[in-house]
C-alpha cells in the first residue's frame, strides 16, 4: 500500500455542547481518492474545515505526513500550502484578475519567480478550457468557470493533497459536467483527492472509497462498488434510496 | 471687490493647509483604530470605543476650545494652529475609523478563509486580500468625511485662525461689506470643495466598475 498522507486520529469537533464529529479516524494514502457522502448537515463540511485548520478542534489530532495540523501551531501557513481547497461557494478574489487571483499565493506566500508560475498557470489554463479568460474579473465569469478558476489556483499551489467541498451544488446543471470533468482528470493523474458531493454517479466513478458520515460519524467506510451496491448500515440504505426514483 | 482677493486666497491657503494636514492624521488615526476594532484588539479596542464616542458627541467647535483654552492650563504650550490640527484630527479620527472599519467588515469572512487556505499569514491575508477590498468599499464613506472635515474647519475662526470664516467675519466687522464678504466667502469654499467632490464622485464610479460587486 502506498505511504499514508493524512491521518485524522479520533477527532472530534464541537460548537460549544454541540458534538458535530465525533471520533472520527481516518487514514488517506497517497494517490487515492476519498469521496465523502452523508445527508445535509451530517457535519462533511466540518470535517474537511478542520483538515485545514480553519476550525478548532477538541480532541483528537490531524496529521499531514507526520506533521500535526494545529490552528494556531507555528508551520500552520506551511501545511496549508500543501493542502489545496475548493469551497462550494466561489471564493475568487474579486479585486484581483483570474491570472493574478492564480498567482498570488504561489508568488507572494511561496516567493516563486512570476514568470515560471505563470507559465504553468497558463498551462493549467489550457487544460481546463479557460486560458482566454487570465485577464477577466470574477464577476465576468460563470459559476462554472470561475469553479474551474479556483480548482487551478489550488493545483498552482502544488498541494500534496485536494480537498472539495461540494464544489458543483451551487451550480446550473449544465455546468456540473465540466467541472466535474475536470476533478476526474485529476483522480487519473493520481492526485491525493477527498472530495464532498451529492453527484452518486460522479462518486461512483471517481472513488477509491466512500466515507459515509451519519450525525458526525463515518459509520460506512467502503469500496464504491460494495457501498453502492450492498450499503451495510440502515442509514446508508435510506441515504442512497433518496437518489433513486421509482414510480408507486 | 477685488481688493480682498488677496486676503481670501491667503485666508484659502490656510484653510486648505490645516485642513488637509488634519485629514492626514484622521487618516492615520483612523487605520490604526480601525485595525484595533477589526482584530478585536483587548482592552485598546475599549479605548477606542470610547475615543469614538467622545469625538462623535460633542461639536468640534468644543473640541477646539478645549485643546486651546486647556492645554496651557495643565502647562502644554500651543498654538492656535497646532490646536486647529489638533481638534480636526481629533474629530476625524473617529470619522474616518467608522469608515475604514466598515469596509474591512464589509468583505466576506470567505475571502479571509480562502486567503488562509492558501497558506496565507495574517499580515499577507490583510496586505493583499482584505484591505484592497476594504478600500475600495470604504471611498465613498472617506470622500464624505474628506469634505465634511474641510467644512468643518469653517470653526477655527473662533481661536482667532485667520481662515476663510475668520476673513469674512473680519471684512464684515470692519467695513459693512457683507454682500461681498459673503459671497466670495461662499464662492471660495466652493473652489475647494467642489474638485473634491468631483474627484470622489470619479473614484467611486472607478471603483463600482472596476471588477467588483459579482
Ligand atoms: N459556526 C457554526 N456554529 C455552530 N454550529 C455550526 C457551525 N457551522 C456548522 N455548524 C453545525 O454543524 C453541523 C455540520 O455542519 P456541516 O459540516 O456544514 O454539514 P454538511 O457540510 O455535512 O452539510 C450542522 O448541524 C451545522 O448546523
Ligand atoms: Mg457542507
Amino acid at each position: 500500500m502506498a505511504e499514508e498522507l493524512l491521518t485524522i486520529d479520533h477527532l472530534t469537533k464541537q460548537y460549544g455542547e454541540n458534538v458535530i464529529l465525533n471520533d472520527v479516524s481516518l487514514t488517506v494514502h497517497k494517490g487515492e481518492v476519498v469521496v465523502v457522502v452523508g445527508s445535509s448537515g451530517c457535519g462533511k463540511s466540518t470535517l474537511l474545515r478542520c483538515i485545514n485548520a480553519l476550525e478548532s478542534i477538541q480532541g483528537g489530532e490531524i496529521c499531514l505526513q507526520g506533521e500535526k495540523i494545529e490552528q494556531e501551531g507555528k508551520n500552520i501557513t506551511a501545511l496549508r500550502q500543501k493542502i489545496g481547497m475548493v469551497f462550494q461557494c466561489y471564493e475568487l478574489f474579486p479585486h484581483l484578475t483570474v491570472l493574478n487571483n492564480i498567482l498570488l499565493a504561489p508568488v507572494k506566500v511561496q516567493k516563486r519567480r512570476e514568470e515560471e508560475v505563470k507559465a504553468e498557470a497558463f498551462e493549467l489554463l489550457k487544460r481546463v478550457g479557460l486560458e482566454d479568460k487570465a485577464d477577466s474579473y470574477p464577476r465576468q465569469l460563470s459559476g462554472g468557470q470561475k469553479q474551474r478558476i479556483a480548482i487551478v489556483r489550488a493545483l498552482c499551489m502544488h498541494p500534496d493533497i485536494l480537498l472539495f467541498d461540494e464544489v458543483t451544488a451551487a451550480l446550473d446543471p449544465e455546468m456540473v459536467r465540466e467541472v466535474l470533468d475536470v476533478i476526474l482528470e485529476l483522480a487519473e493523474q493520481g492526485r491525493t483527492m477527498i472530495i464532498v458531493t451529492h453527484e452518486m454517479q460522479f462518486a461512483k466513478a471517481v472513488a477509491d472509497r466512500i466515507i459515509f458520515i451519519d450525525d458526525g460519524k463515518i459509520i460506512e467506510n467502503s469500496k464504491p462498488e460494495q457501498f453502492f451496491s450492498h450499503p451495510e448500515t440502515e442509514r446508508a440504505k435510506q441515504f442512497l434510496n433518496m437518489f433513486e426514483y421509482k414510480r408507486k | 471687490m477685488e481688493q480682498y482677493l488677496p486676503l481670501y486666497q491667503k485666508a484659502a491657503v490656510l484653510t486648505i493647509r490645516l485642513g488637509i494636514l488634519g485629514i492626514v492624521f484622521s487618516i492615520l488615526i483612523g487605520l490604526i483604530c480601525s485595525f484595533v476594532l477589526y482584530y478585536q484588539i483587548p482592552i485598546i479596542k475599549r479605548i477606542v470605543a470610547i475615543y469614538i464616542e467622545i469625538s462623535r458627541n460633542t461639536p468640534l467647535l468644543v473640541q477646539l476650545f478645549f485643546i486651546y483654552y486647556g492645554l496651557p492650563k495643565i502647562g502644554i504650550p500651543t498654538n492656535a494652529e497646532i490646536c486647529g490640527i489638533a481638534g480636526l484630527s481629533f474629530l476625524g479620527g473617529s470619522y474616518m475609523t467608522e469608515a475604514f472599519r466598515s469596509g474591512l467588515e464589509a468583505v466576506d469572512k470567505v475571502q479571509l478563509e480562502s486567503a488562509e487556505s492558501l497558506g496565507m499569514n495574517r499580515f499577507q491575508t490583510m496586505r493583499y486580500v482584505i484591505l484592497p477590498q476594504a478600500v475600495s468599499i470604504s471611498i465613498p464613506a472617506f470622500m464624505a468625511n474628506v469634505i465634511f472635515l474641510l467644512k468643518e474647519t469653517s470653526v477655527f475662526s473662533a481661536i482667532s485662525l485667520m481662515d476663510l470664516m475668520f476673513t469674512a467675519k473680519d471684512l464684515i466687522g470692519l467695513y459693512y461689506k457683507t454682500t461681498e464678504s459673503l459671497f466670495l466667502l461662499v464662492v471660495f469654499y466652493l473652489i475647494i470643495l467642489l474638485p473634491i467632490s468631483i474627484i470622489g464622485s470619479l473614484l467611486e464610479r472607478r471603483v463600482r466598475y472596476a471588477g467588483f460587486g459579482d
